[in-house]
């Protein structure tokens, strides 16, 4: 292969080296800390009561270095991206010519040999690349901006700056991989960054649980998956996307060779519910969506990474990768189904649903912003259940801005309180000189080693652990993330109250203005289709994501109002703002961008019968549709549908009545401070606290997997195996050995006296054995040496014979 | 290639058993024999690393082959060379070796006896892997034995007088069958030349059938038996495996590194070498288990699948984190073993057919066996270097004292976490790659075995995770307040080479997987030339 870094099919290459040399520098170079006092104010809030030690802080010039680095690969990355867009608009022409698709830009190097042959790895930018290339560097660079606000003051910020950095490379090398392993090195890669970036916090209990659950989970899913590549590896030769999904024969022959386990079933079937699997875990999918929200505990930067950006995504982008494999076989749009395509409905609805469900009742900001995300992953991999696959790149690619938006958003309203209760703390002990000033001037760059004394203080949640301490000043503990603490931060908050409404439309679907309208209306107006023609799993799906889309409207409106409408119902509240400066610019900057493309980004996808704005927007057919569509082959390739008002008017129904209801519940008259839930009395305690409680999935995972693996390990494979029938059979075997070695030294005695003495004791003089014997065990060891050095003797005597009479002729 | 006028796969053979009598009879001072073993270590390493890269791709047999008169009485002779497989193994005994030294440098006690050890162990690791005679195989085989068994024994810890007889005898009782083995292939065939073994001794049937009225077949049979157990020992393949976690775990760091890192691949060596050449017929024929028509060959993969689970499981069930590293080894070595099983049987049909429906799954299969080899080679010794620092510093192994070392010891942390990554078999990293080719190769042969693996492959991830967690994540236990837990210079130095090779690996595996898939898929596409199986 040519490097010429000109040359459009090599490009992309370079898209994910920014930010993974990024990563390495950070790591191995610019990494660097101060040892200081745990006392210390500039030594974070998430840590336990360290008297007297000293521990490591990065330093000021770390800082500022791994903050250079770390935006420059990740904006070489983005700049590159944008020419790699350039190009491939640019071979399309006039944007709808289409040619992009049947050509590619692609390269591929030899990489593992295998036999005569080699695997390949290579790079690939088709449309589906390329519109993910539009959507994840930029989410990764206004991520990373935020993030220099948001980390400010974390002792460890280098590092934080350096795994980011690791996580978009692995995104970035999962968006352009043309094959499916390489895919999945990124997938992993995603895995383990976000293990650590959930666990970033590492002394906390509740992190490191999180993290562990999170790379479990997904595991879970990724051994599955792994099978379902070797599989598909071993059935084709090949694991290229345009090998195996852009190629009829392979697809038609996969559907048409029987499973190698299970009958009844094909193998592109088999292999398509393996990775499907994948993304079950990936994306969060029921049953495997436990891990999602409590990957909250990470810093709040990474939870926009993971729920926006990356990991999620990656899930649902590997899933309209694998697109056509899913539908060989079969043909949604007339009504055929294979198993795939009925098992990515069921899971995509019933989570959509499901999730929706419980997001209605939690009262953390994050925590609704998690069961949003997972109820609207359900609404992708339903979507690809039906067929849908425009519509279901469409949502990803708008879920991601306004999620990425809610979630930063989000993090600014929890900096924000954490402000406050600064604020409030400092005021109440009152003896805090720095407190003082802080309190006068609002100003964090003025101090902040106080500002980050506070800190995220709220998620020391240290259960569990007995050494583990809360800091005492923390006590009583204040939750800075929960609504029911908010109210009224309109006021204080603008501009994130701003964004955060757009966002939060968005993700309701308000009708016309917002992007999450158009997606969401566009999987509902396929799945209409479906309905119309009397087909099952559309049905299933439609009725589903109506209500879920209902759901959503509500817990949105719902957040929207006990977060910023009314009166603050706590003085932490009055008192939360993001105080001036760098920071304050860094975590409000982003959020302008993103919410702008939460409104616009809907408008490529609007279909050209849509009343008036179907003409104006669309006057050459959608234009997002005409340019992905030849990610498929021709026959693949998905028909416009004419426009329907059913399902326009059910998208207006469900988004403006939920929203409409959670404003008569919460927003006309706004919860004062100590006043419950309306949703309890109208939900009964008993449901509200089930979905409270999230159905009481962790508990049953817990009882049912958890703690049974755990004693099955140590007891059964370990204890009772290994120590108790294997060792035990050897021990008895050696204790046979002895009673046979005393029955031949009672034979030395009375008959070949002394000959059989020499042997164990030149042994034993051999092994320095004999000078401090611990255990009975070394004796009977011992007489089986001897044994079995006469037994080698004898056969050597034995063998020496016969070689002679071997040799001799 | 001669140097000092060996030729260079003898001089890698007899250069560190010199060595090590030479430290050994250097004056008493710790820092002459330190330097002196490492600095011939090194040199050693060096000659490895260009014997691996002087071997040529495009000639995919054995080479610098060297054939001398030995044991006349025994038809044997000094007969040695390396392929695309040992060429490997040569390089990661080369490698390991000088590191275990730079390790030893914390062994204070009998530190002359301690290097000359190491050394007398590499020399027999050396011979093993370059030996073209069975008998030469035999004896370093056995050579092996010995130096571990006093490293063990010597400089362990506190259950080590258990732990080292246990390896020994075990060790030993499997080489009795072995040495049995040798002996009746052997004598009956009339040479111990490995190459003219494999060509010959698969249709051997003797002069009149039988080997002193002993019919051949059971001769057969018996030396199948006899290696197979042996190798078994060795590998460890489920249920012969109770020896590892005591050995490992007692041994000093340097003793778990080698343990590990080179000494578990002699098994999985003998069978590539001996026990799939010699033997194409008795791993496909029938076999009768309790009503069930299956054959060895499936009967070694069930057993492999059985590692890879039980093995994460008990890793799972560990507090030690010494034991813990201990398991993974038996749960790694399960996919070479897997590997493996699926070379035997395709060997067999290839030898029996002419040809096997699986040759592709079985080249790719091999491949990913020969580089878990190397890849777990790194990663173990990795790991038990880590451990071992660890255990250094704060004298217990036991992971419920630890708790949040990370805050007082960022870079080892660091280490720790990179190096756990590559045991789980992250992808971008080495381990990633051969387990792929492994579960590729035999999803097609063995492919329920393959799934049930799969609930291996998701307990490392458990126990990976719990090691990290109970040696870096949680609250600060103030109790190590005062010592110092951060990785030393040297130690770094140590690991520092594994880390490189395991990035690299896992980035561009083709660096090694060139060489190893040249013999390979040599030593499978001609399976049916030797002998007249076809």
């Amino acid at each position: 292969m040519n490097i010429n870094f000109s040359d459009p099919n090599f490009l992309p290459w370079l898209i994910p080296v920014g930010p993974l040399l990024g990563f390495l520098l950070i790591t191995l170079i610019t990494n660097r800390s101060k040892w200081i006092p745990a006392t210390s104010p500039q030594y974070g809030g998430h840590h336990p009561d360290y008297d007297g030690m000293t521990v490591p802080v990065v330093t000021d010039q770390s800082r500022v270095l791994s903050i250079i680095i770390g935006m420059s690969g990740i904006v070489m990355a983005w700049l590159i991206s944008v020419a790699t867009v350039g190009n491939a608009f640019g071979l399309n022409g006039d944007g709808t010519g289409g040619k992009l698709g049947q050509d590619v830009f692609a390269s591929a190097a030899n990489w593992m040999a295998t036999g005569i042959d080699n695997f390949r790895m290579g790079v690939l930018v088709d449309p589906l690349t390329t519109i993910m290339l539009i959507m994840v560097p930029l989410a990764c660079v206004l991520i990373f901006i935020y993030s220099i606000g948001y980390m400010a003051n974390d002792p460890r910020q280098a590092r934080f700056f350096s795994l980011i950095s690791l996580f978009a490379g692995a995104m970035l090398t999962l968006v352009v991989a043309d094959n499916l392993l390489l895919l999945f090195v990124g997938w992993e890669v995603m895995g383990l960054c976000s293990y650590m970036l959930i666990g970033f916090w590492f002394e906390k209990p509740s992190a490191y649980k999180a993290a562990i659950k999170a790379f479990t989970t997904t595991r879970i899913a990724d051994v599955i998956m792994l099978l379902g590549i070797a599989y598909l590896y071993a059935e084709t030769g090949t694991l290229s996307f345009r090998e195996i999904v852009y190629n009829g024969e392979i697809l038609e022959s996969l559907a048409n060779t029987p499973a190698i386990l299970f009958g009844g079933i094909s193998a592109a079937g088999l292999i398509s519910i393996f990775l499907i699997i994948g993304t079950v875990g990936k994306s969060a999918q029921f049953p495997l969506h436990v891990w999602l929200p409590d990957a909250m505990e990470g810093p709040t930067p990474v939870s926009a990474m993971i729920h926006a950006a990356a990991m999620v995504s990656a899930g649902i982008y590997a899933l309209i990768r694998m697109y056509p494999l899913f539908e060989a076989g079969a043909h949604p749009h007339h009504g055929e189904f294979n198993a795939p395509l009925i098992f990515m409905s069921v899971v995509g609805a019933a989570t959509a649903l499901f999730a929706a469900t419980i997001a209605v009742a939690q009262n953390d900001v994050k925590k609704v912003l998690a069961y949003s995300t997972i109820s609207q992953l359900g609404f992708m991999v339903a979507a690809l259940g039906i067929g849908a696959y425009i519509a279901a790149t469409f949502h990803l690619i708008t879920h991601a801005f306004f999620k990425a938006l809610l979630f930063m958003a989000s993090g600014s309203v929890i900096h924000g309180m954490e402000h406050g209760e600064h604020h409030v703390h400092a005021h109440a002990h009152g003896h805090d000189a720095h407190g003082d000033q802080h309190a006068a001037g609002h100003d964090p760059e003025a101090d902040p080693a106080v500002e980050h004394a506070d800190d995220h203080a709220h998620d020391a949640h240290g259960h569990g652990d007995a050494t583990y301490r809360e800091p005492e000043s923390h006590a009583p503990h204040f939750d800075p993330q929960d609504m029911m603490n908010m109210g009224g931060l309109r006021k204080t908050m603008p501009v994130t109250f701003i964004t955060f409404l757009i966002g939060g439309l968005s993700l309701a679907g308000f009708p016309l203005i917002t992007a999450g309208f158009w997606s969401k209306d566009e999987i509902l107006a396929d799945a209409w289709y479906g309905v119309s023609n009397g087909y099952g799993p559309h049905t299933l799906v439609f009725i589903c994501l109506a209500l879920a889309a209902f759901l959503t409207a509500f817990y949105t409106a719902r957040q929207l109002c006990l977060t910023f409408l009314g009166e603050a119902r706590t003085e932490e509240a009055k008192h939360a703002n993001l105080g001036q400066g760098v920071v304050s610019v860094a975590m409000t900057l982003p959020l302008i961008v993103l919410a702008v493309f939460a409104i616009f980004a809907g408008f490529v996808g609007v279909n050209p019968g849509f009343p008036i704005l179907g003409g104006i927007l669309s006057p050459n057919g959608i234009p997002f549709k005409e340019f992905l569509k030849y990610t498929l082959i021709a026959d693949m390739q998905p028909e416009t549908l004419a426009f329907d008002a059913v399902p326009v008017l059910v998208s207006f129904a469900v988004a403006l009545g939920g929203l409409g209801l959670g404003y008569l519940m919460y927003g006309r008259k706004p919860l004062v401070a100590g006043e419950a839930d309306p949703l309890i009395k109208i939900l009964s305690p008993g449901v509200y606290t089930t979905l409270k409680n999230k159905y009481y999935f962790d508990e049953l995972y817990i009882r049912v997997f958890v703690k049974p693996f755990q004693w099955f390990s140590r007891e059964v494979a370990y204890v009772f195996l290994d120590k108790g029938v294997i060792d035990g059979f050897l021990h008895l075997t050696a204790r046979v050995f002895t009673w046979l070695g005393d029955f031949i030294k009672m034979l030395n005695a009375w008959l070949i006296d002394g000959i059989l003495d020499g042997v164990p004791e030149l042994v034993a003089r051999f092994g320095f054995v004999a000078r401090r014997i611990q255990t009975g065990r070394v004796q009977q060891y011992l007489l089986l040496v001897a044994l079995a050095t006469i037994v080698i003797a004898v056969i050597f005597a034995l063998s020496a014979g016969g070689s002679q009479a071997a040799v001799t002729p | 290639m001669t140097i000092i006028g060996f030729d260079v796969l003898s001089f890698l053979v007899f250069a560190p058993a010199i060595a090590g009598v030479i430290v050994l009879l250097l004056p008493q001072q710790k820092w002459i024999a330190r330097f002196s073993a490492l600095g011939a270590a090194t040199v050693i390493g060096g000659v490895a690393a260009a014997v691996f890269f002087a071997y040529n791709v495009a000639s995919p047999d054995f080479q610098m082959v060297i054939q001398a008169p030995w044991f006349r009485l025994l038809n044997s002779t000094w007969y040695i060379g390396v392929d695309g497989i040992s060429v490997s193994m040569v390089l990661l005994t080369g490698l390991l070796t000088p590191l275990a030294i730079l390790i030893s440098f914390e062994i204070e006690d009998r530190v002359n006896t301690h290097m000359a050890l190491i050394l007398f162990f590499a020399a027999g690791l050396f011979g093993v892997f370059v030996a073209m005679d069975m008998m030469v195989f035999f004896l370093f085989y056995e050579l092996t034995l010995v130096p571990m068994y006093f490293i063990i024994n010597q400089w362990g810890g506190p259950n080590r007088k258990y732990a080292s007889n246990k390896f020994f005898i075990y060790s030993l009782g499997g080489s009795l069958g072995m040495l049995l083995a040798v002996q009746l292939v052997g004598i009956t065939a009339g040479t111990f030349s490995i190459p003219d073994l494999a060509r010959i001794w698969p249709d051997f049937t003797g002069a009149d059938g039988s080997f002193l009225g002993v019919p051949i077949e059971t001769v057969k049979g018996l030396a199948f038996l006899g290696f197979f157990v042996a190798f078994c020992i060795k590998v460890p393949v489920w249920p012969f495996h109770t020896w590892l976690p005591d050995a490992h775990s007692e041994a000093p760091t340097a003793g778990s590194m080698l343990l590990a890192g080179v000494m578990l691949k002699l098994g999985a060596y003998g069978f590539l070498r001996l026990v799939i050449p010699l033997f194409p017929d008795i791993w496909i024929a029938d076999l009768n288990i309790l009503g069930f028509i299956t054959n060895w060959a499936t009967v070694f993969a069930f057993l492999a699948m059985m590692g890879v689970v039980f093995g994460a499981f008990a890793a799972f069930g560990q507090t030690d984190i010494k034991r813990l590293v201990a398991y993974s080894s038996v749960n790694h070595m399960g996919f070479v073993a897997m590997g493996l099983a699926v070379a035997a049987l395709t060997y067999g049909e290839a030898w029996r057919d002419g040809t096997s429906a699986h040759l592709q799954s079985a080249i790719i299969a091999t491949n990913g066996a020969v580089l878990q080899m190397f890849n777990h080679g790194l990663t173990s010794a990795g790991m038990f270097l880590l451990a071992g620092a660890i255990y250094h510093k704060t004298h217990t192994r036991d992971m419920t004292q630890y708790g949040g070392l990370w805050v007082r010891a960022p870079i080892y942390g660091g280490i720790f976490i990179f190096m756990s990554m590559a045991s789980l078999g992250l992808p971008g990293l080495n381990g990633f790659v051969s387990e792929f080719l492994v579960v590729r190769g035999s999803w097609s042969v063995f492919t329920a075995l393959t799934v049930i693996s799969m609930i291996g492959l998701l307990f490392t991830g458990g126990y990976i995770l719990k090691g990290i967690r109970g040696v870096l994540h949680g609250p600060f236990n103030l109790h190590w307040k005062d010592y110092k837990l951060e990785i030393e210079l040297r130690e770094f130095i140590a690991v520092a080479p594994l880390m490189v090779l395991i990035l690299l690996t896992g980035l561009a595996p083709n660096w090694i997987l060139n060489v190893i898939n040249a013999s390979v898929t040599h030593v499978l596409t001609t399976a049916h030339l030797v002998a007249g199986g076809m």
